[in-house]
């Protein structure tokens, strides 16, 4: 396995630190091209966030990242290593499905719309992917979900199904979910977007721990402020790239372009 | 702060007697009169026709109704549906799979299936089925090196009750690959996508979170399905399957009791469909239920406040 990541590391210089590395990423649906070209570090460790308008390819991007979405052109590599590919010299073979699938578990995703199943309670939500897709003893991941819980200040709902809770606590559930996999790295697909204003900030809060607690995410947001305050690196995309990239807080108080002045006049 | 706050109004002693010595004169809707009187009308005239006509030989038909002919083609007509439906119900949730399935081979085989076999009459699939035999005349399984394994005559095994069983469970599962597939396609894309997250393989996706989902909406319909079945079996008299139908049919050959009958006939269908309707009553309430299990009061409320925020939208 190192092999192919040292191998990797020199063929396409990537960082030794990397959790994620895009290179000219493409994503093209029919004529539609979302994605011209997007590059991207973000070392292990590190909060990334990206904003832009709707549109812009940031989702895609994000989807791209655990191959949800096949690329058009260009390279992404997680830990540095391939998602859905395997390189043997010039072609990049795509994997079968149990190995994607398995290096998908380590990539956890949250979405806008939550998407927990909604036929499970919480507990059963929390130890569906370790005991079905990682084998793990049903006592284990009880365990594990337990202490996830309590992390995310849930643990009285272990019982209950996803339509008994809030918009913000059915978000806090699924990052339990997704860290029940212990991922190497979270993608945030706008997590609070869908939440009435009030449940925003215990949501933020959960992610602000997680950030401390050094995990590696990507984050898309619209929430500036959790960007300025948590973000290690922002990025402004628009039509397909990304605009702009810098220092939160910085790049906030003085964006150097045009449109990513304009947008965040918009959004602040 | 001219003007005063809805708390300092004061209704006065007078407005307040005006305002309860007022009464509501319900709208009158002569037109429900009219249809009310008839209906009753026309019901009337209905028993009195069904009683007073002799033809209909109410006595008769009591005295068949549990005879033994009759109880034995009930038997066959229930054991035929409830084979008929759990063959369906397997069948066509292949079927439904296939349709949704990334491979477009797949999707096309059993689009042609659907369009088959629920374009097709049942009745002429059946009879088809029994005539397989001027199609095939024999089945045998043939390998290279090894020979003949097996071989039998069509006419062997091809009975009645078979053909039956075979051409009815595969027109049934086109109805219920249809309404499968429509209970897949019901539940949100963002459950199979976070399972796909989660490093779920398709199949796994399919049966622990896609197919159980589609169960709530799938249960209604195929309740149905399944009271429709009940009364297509009575197309097996026409290949001498003895069902309910036929064996009624098989008496009034013989003794001309025609009415009286099929007056059996319709009370015995009638009955089992009645049974099945409230079972079918009590699995959707029982799913219907389990809905809004536990459900908090303020849940309700804040569900019911977003729901109207929508259409307010």
């Amino acid at each position: 396995m190192s092999d192919v990541k040292s191998e990797n590391r020199t063929r396409f210089g990537v960082p030794a630190n990397s959790m994620v590395f895009a290179r000219g990423v493409r994503k093209t649906y029919g004529q539609l091209e979302v994605l011209k070209g997007v590059d991207l570090d973000v070392p292990e460790g590190s909060v990334a966030c990206i904003i832009g308008p709707s549109g812009s390819g940031k989702s895609t991007f994000l989807r791209c990242i655990n191959h949800l979405e096949k690329l058009s052109g260009g390279i992404l590599l997680v830990d540095s290593q391939f998602v859905g590919y395997d390189l043997q010299g010039d072609k990049l073979y795509e994997v079968k499905d149990d190995l994607l699938c398995q290096r998908r578990a380590e990539i956890g995703m949250l979405f806008q719309s939550f998407n927990l199943f909604s036929h499970m309670t919480v507990m059963e939500n929390l130890i569906e992917a370790p005991t079905q897709v990682r084998r793990i003893p049903l006592d284990q991941a009880k365990a594990e979900a337990e202490v996830l819980l309590r992390r995310v200040g849930l643990s009285d709902k272990v019982d209950r199904y996803p339509r008994e809770l809030s918009g913000g606590q059915q978000q806090r559930v699924a990052i339990a979910r997704a860290m029940a996999m212990k991922p190497k790295v979270l993608l945030f697909d706008e997590p609070t977007s869908a939440l009435d204003p009030e449940l925003v900030g215990e949501v933020l809060q959960v992610m602000r721990d997680l950030a401390e607690s050094g995990m590696t995410m990507v984050v898309v947001t619209h929430e500036i402020g959790f960007a300025r305050e948590i973000g290690d690196q922002l990025v402004f995309m628009d039509g397909g790239v990304i605009v702009e990239r810098g220092v939160p807080r910085e790049m906030i108080a003085n964006p150097t372009s045009l449109r990513t002045r304009e947008f965040l006049s918009r959004v602040l | 702060m001219g003007v005063a706050h809805p708390t300092d109004i004061g209704v006065e002693p007078g407005v307040s007697a005006a305002v309860s010595r007022l009464t509501v004169v319900p709208q009158r809707r002569y037109g429900i009169w009219v249809g009310t009187a008839f209906a009753l009308l026309l019901a009337f005239l209905i028993i009195r026709a069904f009683a007073s006509n002799p033809a209909f030989a109410w006595g008769t038909a009591v005295g068949y109704l549990f005879h033994p002919s009759i109880m034995r083609g009930l038997g066959n007509t229930l054991m035929l549906t409830v084979i008929i439906m759990v063959l369906a119900i397997v069948v066509g949730t292949v079927i439904a799979i296939m349709r949704v399935s990334p491979s477009p081979v797949l999707r096309g085989f059993s689009g042609v299936y659907v369009w088959f076999f629920r374009g097709v009459p049942a009745l002429i699939q059946l009879i088809f089925w029994f005539n397989l035999s001027l199609l095939v005349r024999e089945i045998s399984l043939t390998l290279p090196f090894l020979g003949t394994l097996f071989s039998v005559r069509t006419n062997d095994f091809i009975t009645p009750f078979f053909s039956a069983v075979v051409a009815l469970s595969l027109c049934e599962a086109g109805y219920m690959a249809e309404i499968i597939r429509a209970g897949i396609k019901s539940v949100p894309s963002g459950q199979s996508e976070a399972a796909s997250a989660l490093g779920m393989p398709y199949r796994m996706i399919l049966k622990r979170i896609t197919l159980p989902q589609a169960m709530r909406f799938v249960l209604p319909p195929t309740g149905n399905e399944a009271i429709n079945l009940l009364k297509m079996t009575s197309l097996v008299t026409f290949i001498a399957v003895d069902d309910l139908f036929y064996t009624a049919q098989s008496i009034y050959a013989r003794t001309f009791e025609t009415i009286p009958l099929l007056i059996v006939v319709a009370f015995w269908y009638l009955a089992v469909v009645s049974i099945m309707s409230v079972g079918q009553h009590f699995l959707e309430r029982h799913f219907g239920r389990s809905d809004i299990r536990r459900e908090p009061l303020t849940m309700r409320a804040l569900r019911n406040a977003v729901s109207l925020r929508g259409v307010a939208r």
